[in-house]
């Protein structure tokens, strides 16, 4: 593998080289993006709408297959993806939601064991109607976990959510990365849940990288002064 | 949507403010019977008053009778039988091709290219008119009469599955996906759960067209049947026999509809909808 220009010892988990994707002839919505991200590594795209973010996570999750484009994208063999809405069936149990496609016997053992690390034991045998929409939510990400991924791609997966529910949803998610350090790739549009959530932030401009920054060693509220002028927003 | 108001100080007990209810309500018990036992009334009261007469409509009470005639001197039961079964196969082999058929053109761009148009134009061509030509194919049999219902009852089926199947929301399709399931599994887990209210909808329509196409069948050549036995009582002006006929029809119809949809309610629980 090649040198990283970051100077990354180690063999990232997302390695994404010149990637375009345009949905008509005038332009496109990816131009020639460049993106490493490190195993177990928590990476946080931000950028203002209509800037690619959502293009480019599902150009990772392989969702693309109707868009024209080009470029080089390596990714590991398990991806999981956690949508802005939980997208549980609404016709199977929690628990059969969680496991939906496994057939390894251990499958529903493993299942409850992710909803009890969401909270939700004691739902397995709920339908999806019956849990409130943060519930809905942590449904999805047993459903992930069950899986074991290396990279988790999740687009704004507390859009849907109000304030107290996304805070709680918050410390939940940052627990289950370090208990399984999967590679996280989060779309989100708030500077604030990037920043309590993410090492590292990426703002996407115009189908391009326009600043990649590392959290740790700055303040929250001098990376929070950068990221939104990096995305325009001045006061 | 129920808003408990306390307000400080009052002694009077908790306001409440309900909304005035816009779905149908609670469930009432025993509805079930309700329509049809009023429609029994209306039809006894209008006999007994003298109001429908007997030649437009035997009064209920005769109808009872030439039922009990029918039963120890006609083999009721056997002409029950025979007719329930005959509904029952042409049934079983129309919803199965139907819903084949529906999955096969709901989830191929080439089935759909190849079974759908037929089943169009099938559709508009009454299964009734088809019946001298099965007459032809399959002689006076018990061939042509399943044949006839199965094909009757294979269109209603069809039309919903299908429709039933392209109604699923597409973000479903797009998680399997992502989860890397094959396509057995998706269509286990996603199309047929997907596509069952249609189905059921479908069932709802193909079971009365089973009847209907059990009234036709039965008048050719058959030996045993409801059918059959309303064609002789024509041939000898027996009216309260033809009504006898009608009303196992009619009960034939209504429970095996009411039974649809019972199982659709067991089976589609998973739904909040405004039935419940």
């Amino acid at each position: 593998m090649a040198t990283d220009p970051r100077g990354l010892i180690t063999e990232p988990a997302v390695r994404v080289r010149d990637l375009r994707r345009s949905f008509s002839e005038s332009g496109g919505v990816l131009n020639g993006l460049d993106l490493d991200i490190a195993a177990g590594e928590f990476v946080a795209l931000i950028g203002r709408s209509g800037t690619g973010k959502s293009t480019l996570l599902r150009a990772l999750a392989g969702l693309d297959r109707d868009v024209a484009g080009s470029g080089r994208i390596a990714v590991p063999a398990k991806v999981s993806v956690v949508f802005q809405d939980s997208r549980l069936l609404p016709w199977r149990r929690i628990l059969d939601n969680v496991v939906l496609g496994l057939r390894d016997p251990g499958a529903a053992a493993r299942g409850q064991q992710a909803l009890s690390e969401v909270g939700l034991q004691g739902r397995e045998r709920s339908w999806p109607f019956q849990l409130s929409g943060g519930e809905q939510q942590r449904a999805a990400l047993a459903r992930s976990l069950v899986r074991e991924p290396q990279l988790l791609l999740a687009d704004e997966p507390f859009g849907a959510l109000d304030a107290l529910t996304r805070i709680r949803m918050h410390a939940l998610l940052r627990k289950l990365c370090e208990a399984h350090r999967p590679a996280v790739l989060l779309v989100t549009h708030d500077v604030d849940e990037a920043i309590v959530l993410a090492d590292r932030v990426i703002v996407l401009d115009a189908g391009v990288v326009r600043a990649d920054v590392q959290v740790a060693g700055r303040s929250p509220e001098e990376l929070r002064t950068f990221l939104l002028e990096e995305l325009g927003v001045t006061r | 949507m129920t808003i408990t108001e306390t307000r400080p100080r009052a002694v009077a007990p908790d306001i409440r403010v309900v909304r005035r209810r816009l779905g149908p309500g609670r469930r009432i018990p025993y509805a079930f019977w309700a329509g049809p036992v009023l429609l029994l009334a209306v039809w006894s009261a209008g006999s007994a008053t003298g109001l429908i007469s007997p030649a437009i409509l035997t009064a209920p009470w005769d109808v009872v009778v030439a039922f009990g005639e029918q039963w120890t001197d006609h083999d009721l039961l056997g002409n029950i039988l025979s007719s329930l079964q005959r509904a029952a196969l042409g049934l079983s082999f129309g919803v199965a091709a139907g819903g084949v058929l529906a999955v096969v053109s709901g989830l191929s761009r080439l089935g759909e290219s190849i079974i759908d148009g037929p089943i169009q134009i099938k559709r508009s061509v009454p299964t009734l008119a088809l019946i001298p030509l099965f007459i032809a194919w399959f002689g006076i049999g018990q061939e042509m009469k399943i044949v006839t219902i199965a094909l009757i009852s294979m269109v209603p089926i069809y039309v919903h599955t299908h429709n039933g199947l392209r109604g699923i929301d597409g973000r479903y399709a797009e998680l399997a996906e992502t989860i890397g399931i094959g396509r057995r599994e998706f269509v286990r887990h996603i199309v047929l759960p997907g596509a069952l209210p249609g189905f059921l909808l479908g069932m709802r329509f193909a079971v009365t067209s089973s009847l209907l196409g059990l009234v036709v069948v039965e008048q050719y050549n058959a030996t045993a049947g409801i059918g059959h036995m309303i064609t002789l009582a024509e041939q000898y002006g027996q009216t309260d026999v033809i009504v006898v006929g009608l009303v196992i029809y009619g009960v034939f119809g209504y429970c095996a509809d009411s039974a649809v949809r019972l199982i659709g309610r067991k089976v589609l629980a998973w739904r909040r909808t405004l039935e419940d």
